[in-house]
C-alpha cells in the first residue's frame, strides 16, 4: 500500500479491463516518472474522449458529433444499410471500402447464454430507419458465429415484411488460406456460395 | 499424460484476450472440460468453425493446470441444420445451457453426453415444434440428475393422482392435504401433457403439440421446476419461451 495520489492512481488504473493490481502499479509508476506534459496529454485525451465521443443518432456508431462521419457524408447511398454488431466492426467493413451505403450498429448479438435478447439490441431503430428512409437493401454483416447468425436470422425475419432486399455476408475460405485445412462447415458454405466464372 | 484425446459437444465459447476463446466442452469420457482455443477468432485460424457451439468434435487436448488447451479438432457432426433456424437455435441453446449447469468438470458422465447428443440429433431432423424437444430433454435431464418430477401421484404422500396442485419445492404434483403455501393450482391437462412429454422419446416430442393454454401452463411448471432444482436461472428460457408462437421463422437458406 502506498499513500495519497499514487495509491489513488493505482486504484483507478486497476479498475480498467485486463489490468490487475500489479500492472496497475507498473503503469502508475511509469506515469509518475514521465515528463509532466506527457502525463497531461494522456489525461487530456481521456477527458476529451469522454466529453466528445458520442453515439451517432442515426446509426449508433461512435462519433464525434451528433452524426457520425458516414451519416454526414452526402455522397453515401442512403438506400443501403450495412448492419454490424459493434462500432469496431463498422471500422473493419469501412476499411474494405466496398460498402457505399450507411451503417447501423446493433450494439451486440443475440446470446441467450449471456442473457442478451433481441430487446437489448437496437433492432427497432433499424426497422424505423428502413421504413422511414426508403431503404432498398439491408446487408447483415454480423459475425459469422452462432450468435451473429442467430441475430441475422432474427433481423431478417423482421425486415422481410418491409419488402426490402436482405443480404448476408458470404462465408467461405479466407484469402491466402489452404484448402486442406478448411473445416467442412466453412468449405460447405463456400461451395454453396460458389460463383460462375 | 499431458496430451489426451476426447470427443465432445461444444457447449459455449467465451472470448479471451486478443484472439483466443475459452470453449466449454461436454466430453464423453472426461465430463465437462474448459479449454483454451488459441487464435480461434482470427479469420485464418486453423480451427475455423470446428469449435462453434453445438458442434460434435473429436479433440486432442493438452492438460493444463486450470485450463486445458485445444491442440487439434476434427468435426464429427456439425449440426448445420440446428444452426440455420432461430427456433432450433433457441432449443439447442437451452439444451447446452442445462447440460453446462449439470455437468461437473473432469467428472465422467456418459449418460448426459448421450442425452445431449440425442437432443441435438432430434433437432437436426427439423421437428415441427423444436421447443417441445428441448422441454422433453429438460425432463429427461431432471430425471438423470435425480430430480424427476412427480406428475401423477402426490410427491409427498404418494396418493394416486391426478392432483390439482403443483409445487417445484415439494417435487411435483401434490394433493390438497399435502400442498404447501407455494404450491400453485394447475390444470390436470397440463400435468398430463408434461407427464407424456417426460415419457416420450426425444425424436417424437416435436410432434406432440397440445392446445396453447395447456402448453403455456406446462411450460411454466417445467421451467420453474428446472430453475428450482438446478438452483440457477436459465438465461435461454427467455428466447425459448418465445418459440414457436411469436418469433419469426425465416427461411434458413436466406439467412445463411
Amino acid at each position: 500500500m502506498f499513500e495519497g495520489p499514487i495509491q489513488d492512481l493505482i486504484d483507478e488504473l486497476s479498475r480498467l479491463p485486463g489490468i490487475g493490481p500489479k500492472s496497475a502499479q507498473r503503469l502508475a509508476f511509469h506515469l509518475v516518472k514521465v515528463p509532466a506534459d506527457e502525463a497531461r496529454r494522456l489525461a487530456g485525451a481521456i477527458v476529451a474522449a469522454k466529453e466528445k465521443v458520442r453515439f451517432c443518432r442515426e446509426c449508433f456508431a461512435v462519433s464525434e458529433g451528433d452524426l457520425c462521419r458516414v451519416c454526414r457524408d452526402p455522397g453515401r447511398d442512403p438506400s443501403v444499410i450495412c448492419v454490424v454488431e459493434e462500432s469496431k466492426d463498422q471500422a473493419a467493413v469501412e476499411k474494405a471500402g466496398v460498402v457505399k451505403g450507411r451503417y447501423h450498429v446493433l450494439g451486440g448479438a443475440i446470446s441467450p447464454l449471456e442473457g442478451i435478447g433481441p430487446d437489448d439490441l437496437r433492432v427497432q431503430e433499424l426497422l424505423d430507419r428502413v421504413a422511414r428512409d426508403g431503404v432498398a437493401e439491408v446487408i447483415l454483416a454480423t459475425n459469422p458465429n452462432l450468435e451473429g447468425n442467430a441475430t441475422a436470422m432474427y433481423v431478417a425475419g423482421l425486415l422481410k415484411p418491409l419488402r426490402v432486399r436482405v443480404t448476408r455476408l458470404a462465408s467461405g475460405l479466407p484469402v491466402g488460406g489452404d484448402l486442406e485445412y478448411a473445416d467442412e462447415v466453412t468449405l460447405g458454405q463456400a461451395l454453396e456460395g460458389r460463383r460462375e466464372m | 499424460m499431458p496430451v489426451y484425446k476426447e470427443q465432445g459437444i461444444v457447449l459455449r465459447a467465451v472470448k479471451l484476450g486478443e484472439a483466443d476463446k475459452i470453449v466449454t466442452i461436454l466430453t464423453q469420457g472426461s465430463g465437462k472440460v474448459r479449454a483454451v482455443a488459441k487464435g480461434i477468432r482470427r479469420t485464418r485460424s486453423r480451427f475455423g468453425a470446428r469449435l462453434e457451439p453445438f458442434t460434435h468434435v473429436s479433440l486432442l487436448l493438452y492438460r493444463g493446470r486450470s485450463l486445458d488447451t485445444v491442440t487439434q479438432a476434427e468435426i464429427v457432426s456439425p449440426f448445420t441444420t440446428v444452426r440455420a433456424d432461430l427456433g432450433l437455435i433457441a432449443a439447442g441453446e437451452t439444451m447446452v445451457e442445462a447440460a453446462d449447469k449439470v455437468a461437473e468438470e473432469h467428472e465422467r458422465n456418459v449418460q448426459l453426453f448421450l442425452l445431449l447428443l440425442g437432443g441435438l440429433r432430434s433437432l437436426e431432423a427439423r421437428p415441427a415444434d423444436p421447443a417441445a424437444v428441448a422441454e422433453c430433454y429438460l425432463a429427461k435431464l431432471l430425471s438423470l440428475s435425480g430430480f424427476h418430477p412427480s406428475l401423477g401421484a402426490c410427491a409427498v404422500c404418494g396418493a394416486a393422482g391426478p392432483h390439482a396442485s403443483f409445487s417445484a419445492g415439494q417435487g411435483g404434483s401434490v394433493c390438497d392435504a399435502c400442498r404447501g403455501p407455494e404450491a400453485g393450482r394447475v390444470a390436470p391437462e397440463a400435468v398430463a401433457w408434461l407427464g407424456g412429454l417426460a415419457r416420450a422419446r426425444l425424436a417424437e416430442a416435436g410432434a406432440m403439440t397440445p392446445p396453447f393454454p395447456v402448453r403455456r401452463e406446462a411450460r411454466a411448471m417445467l421451467y420453474g421446476f428446472v430453475e428450482y432444482h438446478l438452483e440457477r436461472r436459465m438465461r435461454s428460457f427467455a428466447l425459448l419461451a418465445r418459440q414457436p408462437e411469436s418469433a419469426p421463422r425465416p427461411q434458413p437458406a436466406a439467412a445463411l
